[in-house]
């Protein structure tokens, strides 16, 4: 990576963390706690995601 | 207690606004990448700069941020809608150049291309399917992704590859998450929903994937 793409990287990455650092602590606050099988239901497909994921990297 | 006569009436007009919600943000959703994929080969054939990337990433940003809410409950919303996915679909030509030059690199970029979709699909299908409700995701996700841009942050300057295929993977597994987050939201508001503003979040998600498995396919289809 050249170093003007260093600084347009850097620079575009601190710019998102400063928008999104306060909507992330807003969210924090405002989003309801989740139960143990909603999570289950969430880390279900994420798992098969995780899967087919590995499946994918074997194929190429 | 007998139930009042318009209740039913109410409860069918609210599933049918939740219907064409779903189905005004997945045909824009279609369109969008379809007119993306269009930019993505324009700039793929002009063989643009890698700054190009940057710079269309940087302005699709800004229009998401500071244009697009302003605009989304208007008419104009739409174009603005095509101008990021268009500007994403562009920056994306430099990226696409530099896997197709592999000796592998039409098969990487295709089987990113179909497992994007798939993975989409999947997800969207799930939470359509299931009607669960993922809202109490929405901190958690946005916390995870911010973690995840810092680590990219410091990689900059560490150019470490394990902690980037760690990124990249991450990735995958944050936008996984923000799809059935927005499906749900879709599921759940209904009418009060704004397609356009959900078709940019789903247009993220799927963006997101596909360089971060692109990054990963690469990886082990042997270019780093």
């Amino acid at each position: 990576m050249d170093l003007w793409m260093k600084i347009g990287s850097a620079v575009l990455l601190v710019t998102m963390l400063v928008v999104l650092i306060p909507r992330a602590r807003q969210m924090m606050t405002q989003s309801p706690k989740g139960t143990t099988s909603q999570w289950v239901s969430f880390l279900i497909p994420v798992g098969v995601v995780v899967l087919f994921v590995l499946l994918l990297m074997q194929l190429v | 207690m007998a139930t009042p006569s318009y209740v039913p009436a109410r409860t069918t007009e609210s599933v049918l606004a939740t219907n064409k919600v779903i189905r005004n943000t997945y045909t824009l959703l279609s369109m969008t990448l379809l007119f993306s994929a269009v930019m993505a080969g324009v700039s793929t054939y002009l063989v643009m700069p890698p700054m190009t990337y940057l710079l269309s990433v940087g302005g699709a940003l800004v229009m998401v941020w500071f244009v697009l809410p302003k605009v989304a409950r208007s008419a104009n919303g739409i174009w603005v809608v095509f101008g990021i996915t268009g500007l994403l679909g562009f920056g994306l030509g430099p990226l696409l150049n530099m896997y197709l030059s592999l000796p592998n690199g039409p098969q990487i970029v295709g089987v990113a291309l179909a497992g994007t979709g798939a993975i989409f699909l999947g997800l969207s299908g799930y939470a359509l399917t299931t009607r669960k409700d993922f809202s109490f995701l929405g901190g958690f996700l946005l916390t995870g992704f911010i973690v995840v841009l810092l680590a990219a942050l410091a990689n900059i300057f560490l150019a470490i590859p394990a902690l980037s295929l760690t990124i990249s993977a991450v990735v995958i597994l944050i936008m996984s998450g923000f799809i059935l987050y927005d499906t749900s939201r879709m599921v759940r508001e209904g009418e009060t929903a704004n397609y356009l503003l959900m078709t940019v979040s789903l247009y993220l998600s799927i963006f997101n994937i596909f360089i971060s498995l692109l990054h990963l396919l690469g990886f082990a289809g042997g270019d780093d």
